[in-house]
């Protein structure tokens, strides 16, 4: 049953706690967690003050960020992989004992920074997009929240204190997708995106529970004591489950449950595309750049869990359903992205196709390969997003692509970053970020020894991404404007941030490149070493011929298709003529909601309505029954109480009256009088001493 | 009868008087009296039961005699001037009309 444990991941592993980057980790969360509770306390007209709060202690995240990113770098560069937790006790039961605690590797180092400087850049953002709105107090309030509890999950050392602040960043999703309330399709989105990552977060709760059970902690490092290092983990392998898993895989399915419901995989995707009710910026930063992420960023950080078992070379349960999952995902989301018509749509649909990259990408190559992806994803998605919220302020609030139209002239900066974000999400070669990372993707389904098919899913998604993406472009970019009002460019605290974000759409390609796998050594806690041969290697010549002629067939395809032709609202879409039927399909999105709505939603109504009659009738009647069994008790009980009681009581009070009277005259107040008594109680106490001291 | 009895027993005597003016009369003054000559009882027993103890050559009674003189004397100063405030207040010594502190 045991079989041989292979731990690449880490091999000098350093656990204590001792640097002041450590130390001071616990600040990064707090800082915005602090902000937002003095937010919450502010009034409406203080939005200058709100805003500096929320950015001002952000930027300390950030700077503190960096700092421990410094640390572990140095460490690193030292040839050091640095890991160090602090751990303290929350509460102790019998001789089992509950820890929180916060750890610093390279994977929450990494992770810090993204969010933090992609959160800062989307927090400047956001005083320009919400200028207008009456509650800003209130939603920079939940956005420095969200950034807290985001952090929160990153810096976590203990999956108890990670699904705390995995749950606050759902309430805030929840709450922020709601942020404009009113509108009733915005309340229905937020009850959806929090009740359907609920179903993930069940399963995602009996694993820790389950976890907990088996090693007695929650903790992931702590000196060799902790559940992802290897005594644990050898445990839960020697632990058989039911259907020839053993515990640890199919703990790791069950958290791989949660991640799946935070990052929208394939059946939990459906809340991701209504969550685009939100306010633009939420949109980027939450549900594109870093909570959607987060299910990633789990299964990145409880990896020793899913590998557990697997011998060289070879795949996991777990691993395998995560690479299925992830692959389906990227293929069917991207698929749907191509018949919709609202520019945050598509991208939420391109969010949940990346997500299944990531995914696939950490089932087939690892950690790295998965997070590389992660962090050009939040870069050139939050570009995107903010870029498309940029053309919704500049359309007047319009959000159909196919009444926009023609705005590459009246908003020049935003079609400049908008395309570089594009081109770095359709993957075009050498220059741009995504191309590099979803290449080691690529890369890794290649040469994953299981089944070829994800690979063949993958190439195929690629081709889906380049086509959706080019067909958005042309109908919002190209061609006859097709809307009434004029469009105009967004402030410059909206551009500034999109024009950083795009800087890093293509410079972050840079430390992913074959020739310098920089970001993979850091992680894994090797040396990065810059050597051209690593183009050399077989295959990956080939494979980049590969994803650069699927990019262009689909940016060909597309602009074939779309191009400056910039059809009418009405007039229907090119490949809707073509394939009628198909198109339906996709764009009522595979009729997922539908099925839902007809299945399990009717299933809870149905049992709603079955103990709603059960309310009524029997648990009703029985509640009535007591009542009634009560009201005679209560009557029965006054009665004793006036006849009985009180007159036992008034007739004691009487009695005590009349005593008090009689003791009150010997208090005359005549200090002689006081003596005589006194002196005959001499005269007494002599008597009786003389007396009992007789022989 | 030993010489110590026959004090105890003129001890006994004066603090018998003493108790009883300091009852009886309702002359605030009268009443000071009475407890002077409480206390010089029990200074005589003092006295006696040095003088006819374990250790005579020793001077503890002596001192504790003239220890209780030298308090009864304040005290005594004491008691009349408030028997003097008293009477500038109230126009009486008659103990029985001040009740006024009487809860």
């Amino acid at each position: 049953m045991i079989q041989e444990m292979t731990v690449p991941f880490a091999p000098t592993t350093h656990c204590y706690g001792g640097s002041l980057a450590a130390q001071l980790l616990w600040l990064i969360p707090a800082a915005p967690v602090v902000a937002s509770g003095i937010n919450a306390l502010l009034k409406q007209p203080k939005r200058r003050t709100a805003a500096t709060l929320a950015i001002g202690s952000l930027a300390c995240s950030l700077l503190l960020s960096l700092f421990a990113f410094g640390h572990v770098f140095a460490g690193w560069a030292v040839g050091e992989t640095v890991r160090e937790t602090v751990n303290l006790t929350w509460f102790q039961f019998g001789s089992t004992s509950v820890d929180l605690g916060w750890v610093l590797d390279p994977l929450s180092a990494v992770m810090l920074v993204m969010v933090s400087l992609v959160g800062l850049l989307i927090f400047i953002y956001s005083t320009g997009y919400m200028k207008n709105d009456e509650n800003y107090t209130r939603f920079f309030c939940f956005l420095s929240l969200f950034a807290g509890a985001m952090l929160g999950v990153v810096i976590a050392n203990s999956l108890l204190l990670l699904f705390m602040c995995w749950e606050i960043v759902g309430l805030t999703s929840y709450l922020l997708i709601g942020f404009w309330y009113q509108k009733p399709a915005a309340a229905a989105a937020a009850k959806k995106a929090f009740i359907t990552t609920r179903v993930g977060d069940v399963f995602f709760l009996l694993g820790i529970v389950w976890l907990f059970a088996q090693t007695g902690t929650l903790l992931f490092y702590n000196n060799g004591a902790g559940s992802m290092e290897a005594g644990a983990l050898s445990g839960l392998l020697a632990q058989p489950a039911a259907l020839g898993l053993t515990a640890a895989g199919a703990i790791g399915l069950l958290i791989f449950a949660g991640a799946a419901g935070k990052s929208g995989q394939f059946p939990l995707h459906v809340w991701l595309p209504d969550a685009m009710e939100g306010p633009t910026p939420v949109s980027a930063l939450i549900h594109a750049a870093t909570m959607v992420a987060a299910g990633v960023y789990l299964v990145a950080r409880v990896y020793p869990l899913m590998q557990a078992g697997a011998l060289a070379g070879g795949s996991t349960t777990a691993l395998t359903v995560i690479t299925w999952v992830g692959a389906f995902t990227a293929v069917f989301a991207a698929l749907i992205a191509v018949a919709q018509n609202d520019i945050k749509r598509i991208l939420a649909y391109s969010t949940v196709s990346q997500l299944g990259y990531m995914m696939a990408g950490l089932g087939m190559g690892g950690v790295a390969v998965g997070m590389f992806h992660l962090i050009t994803h939040a870069f050139f998605k939050a570009l995107l997003f903010m870029g498309a919220g940029s053309v919704i302020h500049g359309c007047h609030e319009e959000q159909d692509i196919r009444k926009m139209g023609g705005l590459r002239a009246q908003m020049r900066v935003t079609f400049l970053t908008y395309a570089i974000g594009m081109l770095a999400l359709c993957g075009f070669p050498l220059l741009f970020s995504g191309f590099w990372s979803k290449d080691g993707i690529l890369e890794a389904a290649q040469h994953w020894s299981v089944a070829k098919a994800p690979f063949y899913m993958l190439v195929f998604g690629a081709l889906l991404t380049a086509f959706y993406m080019t067909r958005q472009v042309s109908y919002v970019f190209f061609g006859q404007s097709r809307s009434a009002q004029h469009a105009h460019e967004s402030p410059r605290v909206m551009t500034v941030p999109l024009g950083i974000l795009a800087f890093f759409a293509i410079a972050l390609g840079a430390i992913g490149t074959p020739a310098w796998p920089w970001f993979r050594a850091f992680l894994d806690g090797r040396v990065a070493g810059f050597d051209w041969q690593g183009f050399a290697e077989p295959g990956l010549i080939g494979l980049m011929g590969i994803s650069t002629l699927v990019v262009v067939l689909g940016l060909g395809l597309g602009w074939m298709l779309y191009g400056d032709k910039s059809p009418a609202p009405e007039e229907p879409d090119a490949l809707e003529s073509a394939v009628p039927m198909v198109w339906r399909l996709l764009r009522d999105r595979v009729y997922l909601d539908e099925l839902y709505g007809a299945t399990v939603i009717a299933f809870y109504a149905g049992w709603a309505r079955v103990s709603d009659w059960l309310d009524r009738r029997v648990w009703g009647g029985a509640v009535a029954a007591v009542a009634a069994m009560t009201g005679f008790g209560a009557r029965l009980n006054r009665f004793l109480d006036t006849n009985v009681v009180d007159g036992v009581f008034d007739k004691g009070c009487e009695e005590m009256g009349v005593g008090g009277g009689l003791l009150a005259r010997a208090q005359s107040g005549r200090v002689q009088s006081y003596l005589r008594m006194l002196a005959l109680a001499v005269i007494a106490l002599a008597a009786i001493l003389i007396w009992s001291s007789r022989p | 009868m030993s010489p110590l009895a026959g004090f105890l027993i003129v001890a006994a005597l004066l603090f018998s008087i003493g108790l009883a003016g300091a009852l009886t009369r309702r002359n605030a003054i009268l009443v000071l009296i009475g407890i002077e000559l409480m206390l010089n009882a029990a200074n005589l027993n003092l006295i006696a039961f040095w003088r006819y103890g374990p250790h005579p050559e020793a001077l503890t009674g002596m001192m504790f005699a003239i220890f209780s003189i030298a308090v009864a004397a304040a005290e005594a100063a004491v008691g009349l001037g408030l028997v003097i405030q008293i009477h500038r207040h109230a126009h009486t010594t008659d103990i029985d009309a001040m009740n006024r502190m009487k809860g």
